[in-house]
């Protein structure tokens, strides 16, 4: 007590980091653990020239993963970020910034072959982006979907979550998750007090999957989001047709991404099979003002043109273009960035 | 405006069908990675394949980084469970495919 004599005073969401940090502390023990863990991720240098303006970030996206025993994984992930943005006003220079939080920090107790049950800091299960797309070494283009904050809130929430698989052949899958969160304003584990779920139906024959996500924000105006995303990559040929669309009390939107890894001309290794144009379409609608639920202030529409390059040794080129149509003022990004992928264990094997 | 924007979608949806009709019926390019040089390992009638799961599930994101260690493989099938959704049965077919 005489060491920690501001304990009691902690409040839950330091006690959960604090939990989490030293169960993620035991993974380092090598004699604690059966299994080693991995630290996985990217890091990427990242351009964008937003309506004439050009800003530069060196980002690093590390991912730990660590299993305990025979039914415990603790993970995490974290952002580490330095921006360079034109300080503007016609001043010369660049105004530098820096970023560092744990994007999730959670303990998964795998309870029984269909249910995992999930405790800390972890992403909200709403649509597919925030889960699957995020991670730098992952998604096609730098930017999120217009319609990401709906549902998603903080993007994390914080308390307890069930998932996992309810039903599984050969011909179809489906999975499930359902969260509840308490509401956090503390700074690295920020959250709205909030409840939701989702479920999708995978067809893995036909690489078809079909989702619908409901989440509930249980303070301020209490509001629901819903969501559907339909997800399409046929197994004969490398293409990926990725799309959502969601609601809120004042908003909706939907965006569609195509891409198509060009690997069928000489091989994935190739000049050209290394391409892999991007193409999305996005659209929000506003019902009524709303200056808090993070979509545009009006009717606004998106498209955006990619072209990664896949380098040897997990390297790719990033670029892109989008133009921005709104009755608030129509404007160019362009975007380019060099990220890299890393996977290796903690520590040195047997 | 609207109109503009569907006809570049449409005229998108159509470039992108035209290697699909190409190659139709031909087989699927092989993903880079270590799984590519790896043959599919035996499993009883009623487990899954491995490598089947993991193209249908995991390579649905990101391809798996070429060479790992295999000390982590216990990490990375248990990682894909939680992350994909998938059952025991599908990460246990993935830690196999990964030791095989």
């Amino acid at each position: 007590m005489r060491l920690l004599p501001n304990l009691r005073f902690f409040t839950i969401t330091r006690r959960i980091g604090l939990a989490l940090f030293s169960l993620g502390m035991l993974c380092f023990v090598p004699g604690l653990v059966a299994q080693i863990p991995l630290i996985s991720g990217g890091a990427g240098f990242l351009t964008n020239t937003n309506a004439g303006s050009t800003s530069y970030q060196l980002v690093a996206m590390p991912v730990l993963a660590a299993p305990i025993g025979e039914h415990l994984l603790v993970e995490a992930r974290g952002t580490l970020l330095e921006s360079f943005t034109p300080k503007g006003n016609g001043q010369e220079g660049y105004n530098t910034s820096h970023f560092l939080a744990w994007s999730y920090v959670q303990a998964d107790y795998l309870a029984t072959s269909h249910v995992t049950v999930v405790g800390g800091d972890f992403l909200i299960p709403f649509g597919t982006y925030n889960e699957r797309l995020i991670p730098i070494w992952i998604s096609n283009l730098q930017d999120a979907p217009l319609i990401f904050p709906i549902g998603t809130g903080t993007t994390t929430g914080l308390g307890g979550e069930v998932r996992g698989n309810a039903y599984s052949t050969g011909d179809v899958s489906v999975s499930y998750a359902a969260y509840v969160s308490a509401g956090s304003t503390n700074r690295q584990f920020s959250a709205f007090r909030s409840a939701g779920g989702q479920g999708s139906v995978y067809f893995p024959k036909a690489r078809l999957e079909i989702g619908a996500s409901y989440g509930r924000i249980r303070e301020g105006n209490h509001s629901n989001a819903v969501g559907m995303d339909v997800w399409w990559e046929p197994a004969k040929i490398p293409l990926k047709v990725r799309s959502e669309y969601a609601h809120q009390p004042h908003s909706q939107g939907y965006w569609i991404e195509t891409d198509y890894r060009l690997s069928q001309f000489h091989g994935p290794e190739s000049l050209i099979g290394r391409l892999e144009p991007v193409f999305r379409l996005q659209q929000t609608f506003r019902n009524a003002p709303d200056f808090t639920d993070g979509l545009p202030s009006a009717n606004t529409q998106r498209i955006d043109f990619g072209l990664d390059y896949h380098l040897p040794h997990e390297v790719r080129i990033n670029t892109s273009y989008a133009r921005q149509f709104s009755s608030t003022g129509n404007f160019n990004i362009w975007e380019t960035g060099v990220v890299y992928r890393f996977l290796f264990p903690t520590w040195k094997g047997k | 405006m609207m109109n503009t924007l569907r006809r570049i979608y449409i005229g998108s949806l159509l470039l992108a069908a035209i290697p699909m009709l190409s190659q139709t019926g031909t087989k699927a390019a092989p993903t880079s990675g270590q799984q590519q040089t790896k043959s599919n390992p035996v499993h009883g009638a009623q487990k899954p394949d491995g490598q089947q799961v993991f193209e249908q599930n995991c390579s649905r994101c990101h391809n798996s980084p070429p060479g790992f260690s295999p000390s982590i493989n216990v990490a990375v099938a248990r990682h894909m469970r939680v992350r994909a959704g998938l059952s025991k049965d599908d990460e246990q077919a993935i830690l196999r495919f990964l030791n095989p």
